[in-house]
């Protein structure tokens, strides 16, 4: 596993305390799992994820990860509808490894709220939050 | 570190029978025909089985190859936590092969089969009187088994009792079956984290139980080995809103005869026959997963059950609640002569015993080991003890790691990554059975570890490297799996 410093936390996304990460797309929301995440599951090897079309609250379970160590649950960053899903993941799951804030999205969503986004925390201060839980 | 146990010495490849043999090549020869060949239906003709063509020694030969990479209890220690991996005496087998048991046919009628269902009554009787329920069903095949069939009693108690109940409480530190077989039944489940100490608080079960709620289920000892001292005010919080106590016994060798879950508030639990009494477990199996009801439950057993009356058994099918049948005939047979054998050759104070062992050793391997690795939940524990990989996390080496090096060293690895409370968990459970001598060197051979952790760690991360196969890619085994030979 990295230490805090070498992992990535690109400025052009928003964090949530759950561990993903979503990008404001004007439209609609773009959400995957940040490299913390991923380095801290290690290899994932299944995706499982929503049917387009299902609406969520903030804070739902909307799919789980399964590592080689064990099974996750990812939380929906901000409320709305799901309108596009990763279907390269079911495929080739190591993209959440490799590429976790570009080829690993994993669903685009249709915000209830387009402002919600911006309660979410910037890199800086997601660092600042894994810091404090070391 | 004395001479460690493991060593490389000379295993044979060997590769699938499929590939073995030669055309007409067969373990034996068929007898003359002695009788006038007759026409087979149409329909039922043409090739046979794709079966390999091979000779006795070739079959012989095959499996003791396999039984050669193998790693069993027979072969050494296998601390597998909330597993309980406990030697199987060898009498249990020698009783279970007894002619009149192994010819005993289930569709016997219950005067040819009196034996039989007398062993059944009186399992059942040891059983309650070991868990201090009432009554008992052996039908599940094992744990999971018995967890569903737990929780369909507990829907039909609900039910009858007119009422409709949708949740299920299930604390952090439960057995991954639990939810499920929760979920199984319709319910779902509702998640309660243990606390600080690494149990219930009555508090958190107090804040989410409603009448909405059909009961909770706990295992105690839970999964990080822990006592759940709370038990008694937890389920009076439940049975106050109606609800029903379930309990795990998946981690019941840790309390023979020094707790009794029916006495401190459970009303319905299973337990492992291949864990706390000795059956054999996983591929050695069929396991066995009893349920053990109090009395107001019994009627919803399922059935058949074994009655006595007027000096003799029989089966009956007699119980309108029933929630029917859970298995084929009986249920696993042959187990449950194995655990009625292990039950009468300890006798009430062995079990009581094994249990006490059971926890000085965890504790022991607790104590010599906190040092070297990190101890998440420092106060006593009971038959197993959860390690993390914390320590070691300057050196980029993981609970996996070390398990893989234990292979090296001549050990089965522990549990590892479970229970999911804690982070890089490493669950060792070394049972009653293992003697201090065998104790000692698995300690010496974690102590090795972690200092090879500091000083080589590339040696734990490609480990093991003495065993017929090396460390396989899991990753890849996950996701692109090769089920064919």
């Amino acid at each position: 596993m990295k230490e805090i410093e070498e992992l990535l936390f690109p400025d052009d996304v928003h964090y949530a305390e759950t561990h993903e990460w979503a990008r404001d797309e004007e439209e609609t929301v773009v959400v995957g799992i940040g490299d913390y995440a991923q380095d801290q599951l290690g290899d994932i090897v299944f995706v499982e994820l929503p049917e387009i079309g299902d609406t969520f609250e903030k804070g739902d379970q909307f799919g789980t990860l399964e590592s080689v160590k064990a099974v996750s649950e990812i939380y929906m960053p901000v409320a709305g509808k799901i309108t596009a899903i990763n279907e390269a993941l079911s495929e080739e799951p190591e993209l959440v490894n490799l590429e976790p804030y570009n080829r690993g999205w994993m669903i685009e969503i249709e915000p209830d709220d387009p402002d919600e986004i911006h309660t979410l925390m910037s890199g800086t201060e997601y660092m600042e939050m894994l810091k404090g839980a070391e | 570190m004395r001479d460690s146990q493991g060593t490389s010495g000379l295993i044979l490849n060997e590769p699938l029978l499929w590939k073995k043999g030669s055309k007409g090549r067969s373990g034996f020869s068929m007898p003359r025909r002695d009788v006038v060949p007759s026409p087979v239906a149409e329909g039922i003709t043409g090739d046979g089985p794709d079966f390999p063509d091979l000779s006795e020694l070739d079959v012989v030969r095959h499996y003791t190859r396999l039984s050669q990479w193998n790693f069993g209890l027979d072969t050494g220690m296998y601390p597998l936590g909330s597993c309980t991996m406990k030697y199987n005496p060898k009498i249990n087998e020698k009783q279970a092969t007894l002619p009149g048991l192994t010819g005993a046919h289930p569709l016997l009628p219950a005067e040819l089969s009196q034996g039989a269902l007398k062993l059944m009554y009186r399992l059942e009787r040891y059983l309650a009187e070991i868990t201090g329920m009432d009554a008992v069903t052996l039908q599940p095949a094992a744990g999971a088994h018995g967890e569903l069939t737990g929780m369909l009693i507990v829907h039909a108690y609900h039910k009858n009792a007119g009422s409709r109940r949708s949740k299920i409480i299930v604390p952090d530190t439960a057995h991954g079956t639990n939810p499920a077989s929760a979920a199984l039944c319709g319910f779902s489940s509702v998640p309660v984290q243990s606390d600080e100490k690494g149990i219930i608080s009555p508090e958190v079960v107090a804040g989410v139980m409603d009448e909405d709620t059909a009961g909770i289920m706990i295992t105690n000892p839970n999964t990080l080995g822990l006592f759940e001292e709370n038990i008694r005010e937890i389920a009076r919080i439940v049975h106050a809103k109606g609800g029903l106590v379930y309990g795990d016994g998946a981690n019941m060798n840790a309390v023979m005869g020094i707790m009794q879950m029916g006495k401190i508030g459970f009303d319905v639990m299973h337990l492992n026959l291949h864990k706390t009494f000795s059956t054999p477990h996983g591929g050695g199996g069929p396991g066995g997963g009893p349920v053990c009801v109090k009395d107001f439950l019994a009627p919803f057993l399922p059935v058949p059950r074994v009655v006595y009356g007027e000096g003799t058994y029989h089966l009956s099918e007699n119980f309108s609640q029933s929630i029917g049948r859970l298995h084929a005939f009986h249920g696993n047979f042959g187990v449950m002569i194995k655990a009625f054998c292990y039950i009468m050759s300890m006798g009430g104070e062995g079990l009581k015993q094994a249990s006490r062992l059971a926890v000085l050793n965890a504790n022991y391997i607790k104590e010599s080991l906190k040092e070297s690795l990190h101890l998440p939940y420092d106060r006593a524990c009971m038959h197993e003890c959860v390690f993390s990989d914390k320590l070691q996390e300057t050196q980029k080496v993981t609970t996996l790691d070390m398990a893989k090096r234990l292979i090296d060293y001549g050990f089965h690895p522990p549990t590892i990554y479970f229970p999911l409370v804690v982070h890089g968990a490493m669950m060792i459970e070394p049972t009653e059975t293992e003697s201090k001598e065998d104790i000692d060197r698995f300690i010496e051979a974690l102590r090795a570890i972690v200092a090879e952790a500091r000083e080589n760690p590339e040696l734990l991360k490609s480990a093991p490297c003495r065993p017929k196969v090396r460390r396989l890619d899991e990753t890849a085994a996950a996701r692109k799996p090769c089920l064919a030979g």
